[in-house]
C-alpha cells in the first residue's frame, strides 16, 4: 500500500525537479557567468566559478551609462504607471457607475485593444509620434504604451468597481455627494488592491518593453535598459562574461520585485484572464 | 442593481440639464482622457495602417504614390513572408500542443495549497516576469557554439560543437524551446487558479464513487476548467502572433532570413528599410489574423455556454 503510493510521489517529485532545473539552469548560468573570466567561461560554462571575479560586475556598477539606462527605464515606467492608474480608473468608474447613452458602445471601443497585437500599428504609430514632434523623448514611449495598456486596465478596474457595495453610493448621493467627489473620496481609497494589481502590471510591461523604445528612441542618452543591453551586447560581442553580468544586474531587481509583488501579478493575471 | 439603478435612470428635463448635472460633469471630465489617448495612439494608427498600405511611401512628406493593392501583392509573393508565417504557425502549434499540456500537467501536480507547491509555482512563473529580451540573450549564450552550455554538452558527448542558432534546421526549434521556457508558467498559473476554484466536494464524490486519480482528472477537473483552457489557448495564439522580442537577441531573423516571425518580418522588411506602405500591409494582414482568431474564440465560447 505505502509502496504503491510512494512510487507516484517520487515520480511527481522527479518531474518537478527536472522542470525546476530547466527553468533555473539558464538563470544560474548567467549569474555565475558574470563572475568568470572568459577563459573559464569557455572551458566550463556551468558550475560554480573557481574564482569569484567581481571586476565585471563592479565595472558595470561604476559605469554611469548603465545607471542612465536604468534611470530612463524607471522614469518611463513610473510615469506610465501613474498615467495608467489615473486615466484607466477614471474611465472605468464612469462605465461602472453611470448609465448614459452610448456608454456600452464607448466601452466596447476601449476594450477592442485587447484583441490585436501591438505590432500591427507600429509603423503608423512611429509616423504619428514623429508628426507630434515626440520622437526621441520619454513621452514617445509613455503615451503609446499607456494607451495600449488601457483596455486591460479598464477591464480590471471596472470589474472591481462593480463589486463595491452600491448602498455606499446611495447613502453618499442622498447626503449630496456628487459623482466626481465620490470617485476621489470613496471609490479610489477602497480600491487599493486593484490599484496595486494594475500598477504592478503596467510597471512590468513598461520595464520589459523593447519594440516601442526600439522604434521611437534614437539617442543613447534616452535608451531604456533593454536597448542599452542590446547596444552593450554589440560592443562586447565575444566577452560573454560582461554581457552575462549586465543581464544579471538587470534581472535581479526584476526577480526581487516579482517575489515582493507576485500576489498582485497573479491576481491581475487570473482576474483578467477569467473575466476577459 | 437595486435602487441605485432607479437613481441612475431618473429622467432629466433636457440634455443641457443632464450635462450640467453631477453625472454629466463626471462623464465629461473622467472619460475623455482615456478616449483621447486610445484614439490617438491605438485607433488612429490602425486606420492609418490600412490607408498607408495602399501607398508606396518611405515615411517622408505625405504619401502620394498610390499603388492600390500592390504592397499586398508584394508581401504575398515574398517567400520570406511565407516562411515567417510558417514559423509563426510552428510557435502556435508548439504553444498549443506542447506548452499547454505541459502547463496543465504541472498545474495538476501543484495546484493544492501547500508551502512546497507555492514555491514550485513561484519558480515556474518566474521566467514570465523577466524581460523577453533578457531571456533571449541568456538563451543565446546557452546555445552558443563556442562557449555556450550546448557546446559543452556536445563536447562531453565527444561531438563537434553545433552552432544551433546558425543552423537552418535547428535555429527555429531552439526559439520555440525558449518560448516554452518563457511562457509555460503563465498558462500554468491560469490553470492553477481555475483548479483551485473547482469545489472539493465534487472531487470527493468522484473518489467515493471509486474513480481513479486519472479519471478524476479526465472526467471532473479538466471539463470543469474548460473556460480557463479556452482563455489560455486564446492567449497562446495571440502571443504567438506577436512574437518579436525573444527572436531578436537569439537569431535576429537569421540565418539567411529563415527564422523570422511575422512581426520580425514586419520590422526588418518594413521599418528598417523605410518601407512604410509595405510594412503597413504586413500589419494589416496581422490585424486581420488577430481579428479572425478573436471571432473564432467568441464563437466557440458562445457555443460552449449555450
Amino acid at each position: 500500500m505505502t509502496y504503491a503510493r510512494l512510487v507516484p510521489q517520487l515520480a511527481r517529485l522527479a518531474i518537478l525537479l527536472i522542470v525546476v532545473t530547466f527553468v533555473l539552469g539558464p538563470l544560474t548560468v548567467a549569474v555565475f557567468g558574470g563572475f568568470k573570466t572568459n577563459g573559464e567561461l569557455l572551458a566550463s560554462p556551468f558550475g560554480l566559478p573557481s574564482h569569484w571575479n567581481t571586476e565585471f560586475y563592479s565595472a558595470l556598477l561604476n559605469d554611469p551609462g548603465f545607471w542612465k539606462y536604468l534611470g530612463n527605464s524607471l522614469i518611463i515606467s513610473l510615469s506610465t504607471v501613474v498615467l495608467t492608474l489615473i486615466v484607466a480608473a477614471a474611465a472605468a468608474y464612469v462605465f461602472a457607475q453611470i448609465r448614459f447613452f452610448g456608454s456600452r458602445m464607448m466601452m466596447s471601443y476601449l476594450l477592442a485593444g485587447l484583441v490585436f497585437p501591438f505590432a500591427t500599428a507600429i509603423l503608423p504609430l512611429f509616423i504619428k509620434v514623429r508628426d507630434f514632434g515626440l520622437l526621441d523623448s520619454y513621452w514617445a514611449v509613455i503615451l503609446p504604451q499607456t494607451a495600449f495598456g488601457l483596455s486591460l486596465s479598464i477591464l480590471l478596474f471596472k470589474t472591481f468597481f462593480e463589486q463595491l457595495p452600491k448602498e455606499l453610493f446611495e447613502a453618499a448621493y442622498v447626503e449630496g455627494c456628487g459623482y466626481i467627489r465620490f470617485f476621489w473620496r470613496f471609490t479610489l481609497p477602497l480600491s487599493t488592491p486593484i490599484l496595486a494589481t494594475v500598477g504592478v502590471f503596467a510597471f512590468v510591461q513598461s520595464w520589459n518593453n523593447f519594440l516601442l523604445p526600439l522604434v521611437v528612441i534614437n539617442s543613447r542618452d534616452l535608451f531604456t535598459w533593454p536597448l542599452g543591453m542590446m547596444q552593450f551586447r554589440g560592443e562586447f560581442l565575444v566577452e560573454w562574461n560582461r554581457v552575462l553580468a549586465f543581464i544579471t544586474l538587470t534581472i535581479l531587481p526584476a526577480v526581487v520585485f516579482f517575489v515582493a509583488a507576485q500576489k498582485y501579478i497573479v491576481a491581475g493575471l487570473t482576474g483578467g484572464a477569467v473575466k476577459g | 442593481m437595486t435602487s441605485a439603478a432607479s437613481i441612475h435612470n431618473r429622467k432629466s428635463r433636457s440634455i443641457f440639464a443632464d450635462l450640467m448635472s453631477s453625472k454629466g460633469q463626471a462623464v465629461l471630465l473622467l472619460l475623455p482622457p482615456a478616449l483621447l489617448l486610445f484614439t490617438l495612439f491605438v485607433a488612429l494608427p490602425l486606420f492609418d495602417a490600412a490607408y498607408y498600405s495602399l501607398f508606396k511611401w518611405n515615411g517622408y512628406g505625405t504619401p502620394t504614390d498610390f499603388v492600390g493593392l500592390d504592397n499586398f501583392r508584394q508581401v504575398l509573393n515574398h517567400g520570406i513572408f511565407w516562411e515567417s508565417v510558417r514559423n509563426t504557425l510552428i510557435v502556435l502549434a508548439v504553444s498549443l500542443f506542447i506548452q499547454l499540456p505541459l502547463a496543465l500537467g504541472l498545474a495538476l501536480m501543484i495546484y493544492e495549497k501547500t508551502p512546497a507547491n507555492t514555491l514550485f509555482r513561484l519558480v515556474f512563473f518566474l521566467p514570465y516576469i523577466l524581460a523577453e529580451i533578457a531571456s533571449g540573450l541568456i538563451w543565446s549564450f546557452v546555445f552558443d557554439g563556442n562557449s555556450g552550455v550546448a557546446s559543452a554538452i556536445f563536447k562531453s558527448l565527444g561531438m563537434d560543437p553545433v552552432f544551433i542558432l546558425a543552423d537552418r534546421h535547428w535555429a527555429f526549434l531552439a526559439i520555440t524551446l525558449v518560448v516554452v521556457w518563457k511562457y509555460f508558467g503563465f498558462h500554468m498559473m491560469i490553470f492553477v487558479a481555475a483548479l483551485q476554484s473547482v469545489p472539493k466536494e465534487l472531487l470527493e464524490a468522484a473518489r467515493l464513487e471509486g474513480a481513479k486519480r486519472w479519471e478524476v482528472v479526465r472526467f471532473v477537473q479538466v471539463p470543469l476548467i474548460g473556460a480557463a483552457i479556452g482563455v489560455s489557448a486564446f492567449f497562446a495564439v495571440v502571443g504567438s502572433l506577436q512574437l518579436f522580442d525573444v527572436v531578436i537577441p537569439l537569431t535576429n531573423g537569421g540565418p539567411s532570413n529563415s527564422t523570422h516571425t511575422i512581426v520580425t518580418y514586419l520590422y526588418s522588411f518594413g521599418l528598417t528599410r523605410n518601407r512604410i506602405g509595405f510594412g503597413s500591409a504586413v500589419g494589416v494582414l496581422l490585424f486581420l489574423a488577430a481579428v479572425g482568431v478573436s471571432i473564432f474564440y467568441q464563437y466557440q465560447t458562445n457555443r460552449r455556454s449555450k
